[in-house]
């Protein structure tokens, strides 16, 4: 945050498959919908195969110069080695999201920095395909951070998502929902 | 992947895509009849969304067999009097250097994309700056420029293409936008639509079929006496248009700056994060940004450099477009380097370090200078 209101530099990382490039579109895609400014920055090339997937999301009230995110204000992290790689680059008093079903370890971060660990992919098995733990992960930050909605992000998703996909979107919507539901439960304030 | 967003196309909606499907998408808009390439990271966004779209159009896509045949068949497409581009990376566009001579020679329109990487050799694919040198000096052998364009953002990438198709038609010579992996992946909402074409010169010289006419002739051998002179000092009066009218440069802060930063594309972006935060802090320092870098803002550069000031220019290589710096410079303020090379992308604390550094140093200069006054 700065004195031009919202500035969030987010990493969202995990394997490849897990959905990671759609969940951070669909994240810069609700932003823009919401008139924000956004950059989005995928991991391309031989790195996106096999191997860890990352990209890197600005959301901003204002232009938004350099699109690299060094130290992000929030991270997504969907397995241990994204937690081991990116953990360490997190802005004190940041946000970490972690997806608990893949990581059993307790990070070892600063801690002025706030950890949401959430089931993803169990919860994602409850509604019906593990596919969705990507979406439940996104629905518990965007009811933390709370500068955009779940509802937002199910009413941006069919334009992010391949058409082909688009059969799906009754079970990511409600993966988002209770991502945002998770969050609102745990986290009591 | 862009399957949603083609409503939005041609309105004043903005759409989210990638700086390559927004400029492959920004080509057609701009009248692109042909498109011609062959595949390599990180560019390989715009044949596969020219390969849905151009059809989708009535127009030609064709994935060549190679570099050289896509390059050669942009200089058939274009002696017939059509709009014809071609995309690659680094390597690629090294492989392409023999046609871009030959359009060069032939005084084809061409448009040419270079999404660079790491080089040299196959090098890697993360994005770089490297190509400065190639792209600004013509690239192939024989005395020619070409039009270079340095977008540092989607919407730019979208926006250089429709100018350089048409700078391409109304000069007769290459166009080449130069990107990188970095603009080419991003994505950033971007506003697609027709940019109104202003009036450009018949093409009578196209091959469209001699009849009731007298033959067209597209070639780029002049054997006779004196006759490739006179071509190259005719190219040379096109050049010397072209630098007096069409330079492109932003310029930011740069009024009461002490220290100048000058970069272009990507990593003008990150500098201008770092100017932004070094203003912030109180330290006097604006940036220029050459969105075209051949014809290169000699003359902005220069005029800047009138007042005492140092010039800091940061690239994603080991120095190129410092050369450029220095000659507009001339000797008049000293010019300083910072970059990147190899798929490195520096950071905006890298650069603010850099700048904070330059302040001390200009300081002490500064008062040398006084001493040296007093003296």
């Amino acid at each position: 945050m700065t004195a031009n209101g919202l500035y969030e530099e987010i990493i969202i990382a995990g394997f490849g498959g897990q959905g990671i490039m759609l969940t951070g579109k669909l994240l810069a895609q609700t932003a823009m919908q919401a008139g924000k400014e956004v950059t989005y920055m995928p991991s391309y090339g031989a790195e996106v195969r096999g191997g860890t997937a990352n990209c890197m999301v600005i959301i901003s009230e204002t232009k938004i110069a350099c699109p690299v995110v060094a130290k992000p204000d929030s991270l997504i992290v969907m397995n241990k080695a994204s937690l081991n790689k990116f953990g360490p680059r997190l802005k004190n008093h940041g946000l970490l999201i972690m997806n608990s079903s893949l990581i059993d370890t307790e990070p070892q971060l600063d801690e002025t920095i706030e950890i949401i660990s959430i089931p993803a992919d169990e919860l994602a098995v409850e509604l019906g395909s593990q596919k969705s733990a990507n979406m439940a992960a996104l629905g518990a930050y965007l009811q933390k951070r709370a500068y955009l909605t779940a509802d937002q992000a199910g009413q941006a998703l069919p334009n992010v998502l391949a058409k082909r996909y688009h059969k799906t979107l009754p079970l990511n919507i409600k993966a988002l929902q209770c991502g945002a539901e998770f969050t609102k439960s745990c986290c009591k304030v | 992947m862009t399957e949603k967003g083609q409503t939005s196309i041609g309105t004043e909606e903005r759409v989210l895509m990638c700086g390559n499907e927004a400029l492959a998408e920004a080509a057609i808009l701009a009248g692109c009849d042909a498109y011609f390439g062959y595949p390599i990271t990180p560019q390989n966004e715009i044949p596969a969304y020219m390969s849905r779209r151009m059809p989708e159009e009535g127009r030609v896509f064709v994935q060549s067999e190679s570099e050289l045949a896509a390059i050669n068949m942009v200089f058939g497409a274009s002696a017939t009097g059509k709009r014809a581009m071609t995309s690659s990376s680094s390597p690629g566009i090294s492989l392409m250097q023999e046609g871009i001579s030959y359009l060069a020679g032939a005084e084809l329109p061409a448009v040419v994309v270079n999404v660079m990487r790491g080089g040299p050799g196959l090098g890697n694919i993360a994005p770089s700056q490297s190509d400065y040198f190639q792209a600004t000096r013509g690239g192939g052998h024989g005395d020619y420029r070409t039009i270079v364009f340095g977008p540092s953002s989607v919407q730019e990438m979208a926006d250089c293409m429709s100018l350089a198709f048409e700078l391409a038609d109304k000069y007769r010579m290459t166009a080449m936008i130069l990107a990188d992996g970095f603009l080419g992946q991003m994505m950033e909402p971007v506003v697609l639509k027709k940019r109104p074409s202003p009036e450009l010169p018949p093409k009578d010289w196209a091959l469209t079929g001699a009849k009731d006419r007298e033959q067209n002739i597209v070639r780029s051998l002049w054997l006779g006496e004196g006759v490739l002179e006179d071509l190259n000092f005719k190219l040379d009066d096109k050049y010397k248009q072209i630098q007096k009218n069409e330079v492109l440069c932003e310029q930011y802060e740069v009024d009461d700056a002490e220290i100048i930063v000058v970069a272009y594309g990507i990593a003008a972006r990150i500098v201008s994060g770092a100017v932004t935060r070094a203003r912030e802090e109180g330290i006097k320092v604006g940036w220029i940004r050459p969105v075209t870098l051949w014809p290169f803002p000699t003359e902005q550069i220069s005029k800047a450099a009138d007042e005492f000031r140092l010039f800091l220019t940061v690239e994603m290589s080991t120095g190129q477009m410092v050369e450029d710096v220095k000659l507009a410079v001339a000797g008049k303020a000293p010019v300083v380097f910072y970059g990147r090379p190899g798929g490195g992308v520096p950071t905006v604390d890298e650069i603010l370090d850099k700048i904070r550094q330059l302040t001390i140093r200009h300081k002490t200069q500064d008062s040398r200078l006084k001493t040296q006054d007093k003296r």
